[in-house]
């Protein structure tokens, strides 16, 4: 059966850890760093479990601040 | 396989709208203006309208619209952007005018303007964001604040006797001949940000098909003044805002 791969990249320097992307996202990909901050002392989001990632991009939806490039790769 | 190898431009779903600007928004975290920001930028870009869209940017958080969607903008008066959109598209009526306003730019000090371009049916479209209070200025009441509700200026909580109740002025405005389109939306889950989509592109070839107004009312969020995190404030909206503003369209007339 065909499965479908995904990869996220996220500008962390312009995310602003709202979370919402971590609420959004179905496979628990996301996750907000619990202690380092960006330049503007927010706990950026990163992906705490890639392997998961479906590429379905809810995460990119939802972000305020269009943080995501979302990849998907379905193999065969 | 591993990440690095599914991230190559052929596997792009995607990305960052090309009509952003490099700026870091102003906006709180998770402020929905930045939701329905990307919409029209989107949207604009998609539908090929970007060297002949005016926006027109209002009084309140999404003042600087301007800064972040690089297409051309009027920065309006204090709700008075359909006033500016009815010039703006009747002097280049081949050009694609929209407004962007929040509730208390909309439906509280421009609420004559608005009521009154919806009605001379003036072929623009109408942005609404609903938050149900004055974001900007530090989380007032608003015309549309929900019974009940706390605010800066009814810390007790809105009351029908002494504060009159909330103003559903979308359903007004779908009451007015000069409206095709009028549809509430909101952004708070991928599904809604998706079908909202469909609901502004529509109200955009409305407005390039000289159809009438068509206004957009998203119910959105202002976690700062509702002071809630922005996932709890998405909850307490979907739970609260909905019942007052359900959404869907209101009228949606094609001719
Ligand atoms: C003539 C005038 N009156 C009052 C103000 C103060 N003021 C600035 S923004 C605002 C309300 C903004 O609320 P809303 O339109 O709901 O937008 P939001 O900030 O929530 O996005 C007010 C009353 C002003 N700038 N100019
Ligand atoms: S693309 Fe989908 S699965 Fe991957 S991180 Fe984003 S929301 Fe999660
Ligand atoms: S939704 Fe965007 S801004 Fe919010 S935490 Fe996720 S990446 Fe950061
Ligand atoms: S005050 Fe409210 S509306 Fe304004 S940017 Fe912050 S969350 Fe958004």
């Amino acid at each position: 059966m065909a499965k479908v791969i995904g990869a996220v990249v996220i500008d962390t320097a312009r995310c602003k850890g709202c979370e919402l992307c971590v609420v959004a996202c179905p496979t628990d990909v996301l996750a907000l760093q619990p202690k380092e901050v960006n330049d503007r002392g927010y706990h950026f989001a990163y992906t705490a479990n890639p392997d998961a990632c479906i590429g379905c991009a809810s995460c990119a939806t939802v972000c305020p601040d269009a943080c995501f490039t979302v990849y998907r790769q379905v193999i065969k | 396989m591993n990440t690095q190898d599914i991230i190559k431009p052929e596997n792009l779903v995607a990305s960052r709208p090309r009509l952003f600007t490099d700026a870091i928004t102003h906006y709180c975290p998770g402020c929905s203006h930045g939701v329905v920001h990307r919409l029209v930028a989107e949207l604009i870009d998609e539908m090929g309208l970007t060297d002949r869209t005016v926006g027109i940017a209002p009084v309140g958080c999404a003042v600087f619209a301007y800064n972040y969607i690089d297409v051309d903008w009027v920065e309006a008066a204090h709700g008075r952007a359909p006033a500016v959109a009815t010039a703006i598209s009747r002097l280049n009526p081949e050009n694609f005018v929209f407004t962007y306003q929040g509730d208390g730019d909309l439906s509280a000090i421009g609420c004559a303007e608005t009521i009154h371009a919806a009605n001379r049916g003036e072929n623009i479209v109408i942005i609404f964001i609903n938050n149900a209070i004055y974001g900007m200025t530090g989380g007032q009441m608003a015309p549309t604040t929900l019974l009940g509700m706390k605010t800066a200026t009814c810390p007790y909580g809105r009351r029908e006797d002494l504060n009159g109740y909330p103003l559903p002025i979308s359903n007004l405005l779908a009451q007015l001949d000069g409206t095709c389109y009028v549809t509430r939306q909101a952004v708070h889950t991928p599904a809604a940000v998706r079908t909202a989509k469909k609901a502004l592109k529509h109200a955009i070839e409305n407005a390039l098909a000289k159809r009438g107004t068509s206004v957009v009312e998203f119910v959105s969020t202002c976690n700062s003044g509702w002071k809630m995190t922005p996932a709890q404030a998405n909850d307490w909206m979907a739970e609260h805002m909905f019942a007052k503003y359900p959404l869907g369209d209101l009228k949606n007339r094609q001719d």
